[in-house]
């Protein structure tokens, strides 16, 4: 087998959580097979500065292309310069992190490469000298094994699914030509960032979901002083009935039409459990329920559950919790 | 402008779903299939677009077997003008999917091409883009509102933590999440109309898939909840077990 590909997402000089997390999976399996792990930085100036960061994550080759058209992610541009840098290389598989930017490049690029693409892969293994990925299908109900009879596979990986491990790579850095060819005809022409510091639903470690047993839109800063007290990498997240109601705005939606999320802890608060929702958030690592329903569908897929009025239980809640926080 | 708009027919998300005894798929008896969600907002987004610009057509357009003949009839109930049902093998290789619909709109040549987001069966969320980069056409994906002003289609997308305003220059294809598009209802009217219309069959030859599936199972099932006593009394318990137990806190 050939080397592994990690594209690289990062900002302002920091390599984000998800592509930590790819690189330590990718770094061990490159291991077993005997091969490199390659990892590409697309940005402007300066996007190689976080080529250490890399290299503790197990990076043996950071390939650099900077340019100012890079700066921002614009299809075309970004599509060109990873297909020419795979296509100068030898690779079996390149691995995006599936965010907004890495789920619309990873398919492009695969079919630029006429190759075959697997998304949100949530297991990857070695299998007879075979790179097999684990997906799911069908809203989670069934789980997919398969192998790639074209290369170099392309695979997105979702955050929260792997873990991060500091694992020394090589780490020699190499800056490839950009030229670019191709009209983009994509322009960006501004961006508006809602909630705190960036941190998205899909990409938190701890998230607090509110759903239509909240009662009141004006209920949700109880949510909010819960999400405050479990850290900088707590999110909220929302219901689907919510949504449409107008009370959380769409990004904050967990379920089949909103996002999907694994992470560590996850709590249902007023939420009935529908299958759409389960859909988005059954493979977290720990489900708390709370619910004034004590039949609530919910219940069958917490690890934890309160049956009680959300409203008097957050406080209460958020106080002890923050009560341990201050005990450390 | 030629609008198309691409729809997936997949199983009901409320569908109990057994894997066949030698794992090589699912059984598809007694399942329920829908319009994927997300396609019913691209079909919506498709609607509208036709509705702004004067002289437009809509076809809708998928790669299915002879049941989504339903889920057409039901988008040219809503509106659409022609179906096209072609008649091949979905896999979850979505370059394969995409290599057919790419070569199917070829002749039509379309302005404006739209899909949901991803598709409520395999979630690949794949064929969109891929047939962008086969028509050399722009796109943007994860759309929740766009409105196409000459040829331009300016897009509201979304991305971690907000929202992006992308412009991108037709011919086009979009991608459409859950935003704006809520779908309509079919009218009695509509409905008698889309009798008339023209569904058209075509047998189309499906390239093989690049994944191959070596097995299918379920994913381990939870240990079952262990619920804490009513209401505020549960609370301290609950703290301590997050810590000491679960140990996430």
């Amino acid at each position: 087998m050939s080397n592994l590909m990690v594209f690289v997402d990062h900002r302002d000089g920091s390599v984000s959580n998800v592509t930590r997390e790819i690189l330590s999976v990718a770094s061990s399996l490159a291991k077993e097979l005997g091969v490199a792990l390659h990892a590409l930085v697309l940005g402007d100036s300066g996007a190689g500065d976080c080529s250490g960061q890399l290299a503790e994550y197990g990076a043996d080759k950071i390939l650099v292309a900077e340019h100012p058209t890079l700066s921002t992610y614009l299809s075309e541009s970004h599509r060109e310069v990873v297909v020419s840098a795979v296509e100068s290389g030898d690779y079996s598989a390149i691995i995006f992190p599936a965010t907004a930017k890495g789920k619309d490049l990873a398919p492009r690029v695969a079919a630029s490469l006429d190759t075959a693409m697997a998304s949100d892969v949530s297991h990857l293994e070695i299998a007879e000298e075979n790179l097999e990925a684990t997906r799911a299908l069908y809203g989670g109900k069934v789980l997919a094994r398969l192998r790639f009879t074209a290369f170099p596979a392309v695979i997105t990986i979702r955050p929260n699914i792997f873990s991060a491990k500091k694992t020394s790579g090589i780490g020699q850095v190499t800056n490839i030509d950009v030229t670019l060819s191709m009209p983009e005809g994509y322009k960006v022409k501004e961006m508006e960032t809602l909630g705190r510091e960036n941190l998205d639903v899909s990409e938190a470690h701890t998230v607090v979901s509110g759903g239509r047993g909240m009662k009141d839109p004006a209920n949700w800063r109880l949510l909010e002083d819960l999400r405050d007290s479990l850290g900088l990498e707590a999110a909220l997240g929302a219901s689907r009935a919510v949504v449409d109601a107008g009370w959380r705005p769409h990004g904050e939606q967990v379920g089949q039409t909103g996002k999907t999320v694994a992470p560590r802890l996850y709590f249902a608060v007023g939420i009935s459990g529908a299958v759409q929702h389960l859909a988005g958030m059954r493979t977290a690592q720990v489900i708390v329920a709370i619910n004034k329903d004590a039949d609530a569908p919910i219940f069958g897929v917490a690890d934890y559950g309160i049956v009680g009025d959300a409203m008097e239980i957050l406080p209460v809640l958020t106080e002890k919790i923050a009560e341990l926080n201050s005990e450390e | 402008m030629e609008i198309i708009a691409c729809i997936k027919r997949v199983p009901d998300t409320e569908t109990r779903v057994k894997i066949l005894e030698d794992g090589s798929g699912i059984n598809s008896e007694g399942i329920k299939y829908i319009t994927s969600p997300y396609d019913e907002f691209a079909l919506e987004a498709a609607l509208r677009a036709k509705e702004t610009e004067e002289s437009s057509t809509v076809t809708v357009m998928t790669l299915g077997n002879d049941g989504a003949q339903e889920n057409l009839r039901n988008a040219l109930a809503l509106g659409a003008d022609e179906a096209t049902l072609l008649n091949g093998a979905v896999t979850m290789d979505g370059l394969a999917t995409a290599k057919v619909l790419a070569q199917e709109m070829k002749s039509k040549s379309p302005d404006l091409v739209l899909f949901g987001v991803k598709a409520g069966d395999d979630d690949q969320q794949q064929v969109g883009p891929m047939v962008a980069t086969l028509l050399d056409y722009r796109c943007v994906t994860n759309v929740t509102n766009f409105e196409i002003q000459e040829s331009i289609v300016i897009c509201k997308r979304q991305i971690e933590g907000g929202n992006e305003v992308v412009e991108v220059t037709l011919p086009a294809v979009i991608t459409v999440t859950k935003g704006e598009f809520e779908p309509r209802f079919p009218s009695l009217k509509g409905i008698m109309a889309s009798k008339k219309k023209t569904l058209v069959t075509k047998d189309v030859q499906v390239p093989e898939s690049h994944l191959v599936m070596t097995g299918m199972e379920y994913p381990p099932e939870r240990d079952g909840v262990y619920i804490v006593e009513e209401g505020l009394e549960g609370v301290p318990e609950l703290v301590k077990l997050l810590r000491e137990e679960a140990k996430v806190l």
